[in-house]
This record gives C-alpha cells, structure tokens and sequence, in this order.
C-alpha cells in the first residue's frame, strides 16, 4: 500500500536537565490520523517537531518507511498553529513559494489552482493574508501543505488560534481533505472533540516529562463521523477523565513556577 | 454603602494625534510671512539673516546662470556614488551578520568599534589614501552610510519572525530560497527605514567631504559664499540641501509604499 510509516522508538528530550519527553515509542499507520494529547507542557509539540526533523531528539530514532509518490515534494509537511504565511506575498505566492525552484511554472500554477479548489480559496488567490480571517488564513496553510504533495501531514495544534465557530467547520472541512488526500496524519491538540472527530489513534501522554500514559483507537472513516455521534463523546469523555488530573496538576505547576 | 448614580461620561479622549497637513503648510509659509516682515521692517540685518525674497532671488540668479546646477550635478554624483556603495556593502555585511554566527561577533565588534568614530576626522586620512579627487569623497559618504546600513539589516533579519524560517525549512527550502523569499523581504521594512537615516547621514557628509578640498558641489559652493559673507547665496545654498534631503525622503516614501504595499 502506497502511504508513509513514521515510527518512533524510545524517543527522549531534555532542554539541558528538564526532560520533557521519556521513552516514547508508537507507529503511525499509513493513511492513518494519530492525534496526540495531554495536558500543557506534556511536550506534545515537541514530539511533533522531532517526528518531523525539526527538533533532534537526546533519545530514541525516528523513522520513516513505505512508498511515496512520484509528485511528493515535501514527504514529511507541517501546519503550523500561527499559520506561517508569509504577510508580504498573496494567498497564491504564499503557495508558489513552497513550489518554486522544483516545478515548472505551468505546473506550479496547475498545482495552486487545485489545492485552492480543494480548500475552497480560488476566488482569493490574489488576496493578502492580511486581508483574511483566521479560518481562512489556516485554510491557505493547508493548501500550501497539500501543494507539496506531503506522505505525512504533521499538524500543531492547527484550530487553536481560531474562533469556537470557525473550528467547527473547519474541523468539518479537515476531516474531509484527509479522509480525501490518505495522508498519514499526526495531529496534535488540546480540543478533545478534535481528537474524537479525527484520531484513528488518539496518544494520550502523561505530564511532563511525557509518557505514553494510554493508546485509544477509534475504527471508524472519517467521513463517517460527526461532531456530536454519541460513541465519539463517550470517547471524549473517557480521555477527558484521563486528562483532567494531569492538566489540573500541570496547570499548578505553571503557575507555581517562578517568572 | 455608597451610593451611585447619574451619567457614564465618555473618559478615553485623547492620546490620538493626527496628522493635519494644513498645519504643517500654515506653521511654514507663518514662519516665512514674521521672517521676511522682520526684515522688511528692519527688525533683522540681512546679512545676518537674508530674508526669503532675498535668497529666492539668489537662487533664480543662481539658476539661469547655470552655476547652481554646476555645483548640484557634481554634488548629486557623490551622493549617488557614496550612499550606493555604502549601502551595498552595507546590506551584504548586514546579512551575513545577521545570518551566520561565525560571522555575528566578529562583525558587530567592528561595527561597534568604527561605527561612532565621527567620519569627518577621517577625512584627512581618505584623502591620503584615495588622493584630492573624488576617490576621498565617496570614500567618506561611502564609510559613514556603511555603518548604519550594517545595523539596520542585521536588525531586519533579526526581527524575521523564526516560526517562518521554520517554516520554510519544513517545506525542504534552500538557504538560498529561505534568504530570497523569507529573510530579505522580511527584513526589507528595516532597510527601508535604514535608508531614510542614511540618506540624511550622506548629505552631512557629502557637504563636509566638499568642504574640504571641492572646487564644486554644494558644499564647497556654501563654504565659498560665507568666505565673502555672502549670506544670500550661503542660504541658497542651504535651501537647495534641505530641497535635496525633502526630494531623497519622498523617494524613499514611494519606494517604501511599492515594495512594502502588503502592510
């Protein structure tokens, strides 16, 4: 089967004496969604960044095995929280600048127009950031991913900067680009009903330093699934318990700190 | 208890200022109206302060007879010269400071170590190295726009917001296409307003640099007529370089508002 496996084994990190994470080892099918979970500062992003290359680990390998199409640019692709466009090129040149260099112009454009359709953006190609909203901004964050033809999607925390409306439907409109694209996904967040709306495999990791505290699967298709189907609230419910205890200690812990 | 009770007064007046052009215009053409009825009036010797009229005739004069573009052509060739190559190098060493570490401590030490040194007193050395001629004058506008060039962009790539240099490393970017298409343009609006302090600092040094040893240009033109207490021309002189510091702002103004129109 064509698709990308990322597996990680005994993956650890310390920022000098704080370790974040600890012996972290799980394996992300391809064409699955894995959602990570835990409470703040249980090194959720952290982990993302090392299964992407962004961050080296003090511990454990990372890897990545399996078939990738011909057209794929960019194998292991981000969206990014804060979206990362860049506030001085359009809706359109914030997509080319990922394409440029590797691809004809006419199949630059070919490629822009289609990830514009997919992500509903066509008529503001020509549009500033600036002059977007939240929702749209991270829909212009997923066309740029999805231009590069990525085998693995790694998405921070991507509906947290956005409005409790805009992430319902653009919750809505994730679920569908995935379910289309097959992309092996790793997706981190702090929404519960995100993770119950995407997750194949919700990771649900301990507070810092970060431990695979439970592994909860969810067998369904995406397009299957909807924002209130009672099992997947139950689902929520049950990772919420697993939760609460942690994210009210590590919210302690943030505030006892000293500034 | 207490009691309250009447009206909520609006209380967040103020703390907004706003631009109004009329006054500008008005404060100068007042200034202009108590200046030359000060002197019509005798309140002011016009060779201690020429009047408007005086010195507008002074540069009619100095305009038909060809003399005021003599000076300003060669003036504008040094200006141009100077202020090019020292932004160019400016910019270059500005960027590997502000991208390379090998290169960030060296490069500021040198910075802070010339950049305050008053370019004037380097002149006598310039003219020993690069001879009477022009080589001395570019030499100074050149080192004394360098400096401020150097801090601003490395200021500029400093300020680049790092989640989108990230950014384009996640999507397998070069560094060459992470400099072009991230750190330049995001560095830009420094530079740009770089250039506004660096274009001033190169008309102070392009008048002091012909000041000392110029046959032509503004600058030597100013320092002959106040030999001869000319003081019509002097001021002339004056006004066509504070026209030339207005004219150079208004092209970094339409330069900033072409490249920087995404803001």
């Amino acid at each position: 089967m064509m698709g990308l496996r990322l597996i990680l084994e005994q993956v650890s990190h310390a920022y000098r004496d704080l370790s974040v994470l600890d012996g972290i080892t799980l394996t992300a099918a391809p064409g699955e969604v894995l959602v990570l979970v835990g409470p703040s500062g249980c090194g959720k992003s952290t982990l993302l960044g090392i299964m992407g290359g962004m961050l080296a680990a003090t511990g454990g390998t990372v890897s990545v095995t399996g078939e990738v199409a011909a057209d794929c640019l960019n194998p292991l692709t981000y969206v990014f929280q804060d979206f990362a466009l860049l506030p001085w090129r359009s809706v359109a040149g914030n997509i080319d600048l990922v394409l440029r260099a590797r691809l004809p112009k006419a199949e630059r454009q070919a490629r822009i127009a289609e990830v514009l359709a997919l992500t509903n953006l066509t008529e503001f190609a020509g549009a500033w950031p600036r002059q977007l909203s939240g929702g749209m901004r991270q829909r212009v964050g997923i066309a740029r991913a999805l231009a590069v033809r990525p085998a693995c999607l790694l998405m921070d925390e991507p509906l947290s900067a956005l409005d409790a409306q805009t992430r319902d439907l653009l919750l809505d409109e994730f679920a569908a680009i995935i379910a289309r694209a097959g992309t092996t996904t790793v997706y981190v967040t702090h929404n519960l009903k995100e993770a119950v709306r995407l997750g194949h495999q919700i990771v649900v990791l301990s507070r810092r330093p970060g431990r695979i505290r439970a592994t909860v699967r969810i067998d369904r298709a995406l397009t299957d699934r909807t924002a209130r189907d009672p099992d997947l609230l139950v689902i929520g419910e049950e990772l919420w318990r697993m939760i609460r205890d942690d994210a009210a200690a590590a919210e302690r812990e943030r505030v006892d700190a000293p500034a | 208890m207490p009691r309250l009770e009447g009206p909520v007064h609006f209380r967040a007046a103020g703390f907004a200022p706003k631009d109004r052009a009329w006054a500008s215009a008005a404060t100068l053409l007042g200034l202009l109206a108590m200046w030359q009825a000060s002197a019509s009036f005798g309140l002011i010797k016009s060779l201690f302060l020429p009047p408007p009229v005086a010195i507008a005739t002074a540069l009619w004069h100095l305009t038909v007879s060809g003399e005021l573009w003599k000076h300003l052509s060669a003036s504008l060739m040094r200006l141009f010269v100077g202020w090019t190559l020292g932004t160019v190098f400016g910019v270059g060493m500005g960027l590997a400071v502000g991208l390379w570490s090998a290169l960030r401590s060296p490069g500021m030490a040198i910075v802070a170590a010339l950049f305050p040194i008053p370019k004037i007193a380097l002149v006598p050395l310039f003219i020993i190295w690069f001879g009477i001629g022009e080589g001395s004058k570019i030499a100074t506008l050149a080192f004394g726009v360098f400096f401020p060039t150097v801090i601003a962009t490395a200021g500029g790539v400093d300020n680049v917001a790092r989640g989108l240099i990230r950014m384009g490393q996640s999507f397998g970017l070069s560094t060459g296409a992470i400099v072009r298409g991230i750190i330049l343009p995001g560095a830009l609006p420094a530079i740009l307003s770089g250039f506004r302090v660096t274009t001033s600092i190169a008309i102070v040094l392009l008048v002091a640099a012909e000041m000392i040893g110029a046959e032509r240009g503004i600058g030597a033109f100013v320092l002959s007529a106040g030999n001869l207490y000319d003081t019509d021309n002097l001021l002339a002189g004056i006004v066509v370089l504070s026209v030339l510091g207005l004219i150079v702002a208004w092209i970094i103004g339409r330069l900033e508002r072409a490249l920087l129109s995404w803001r």
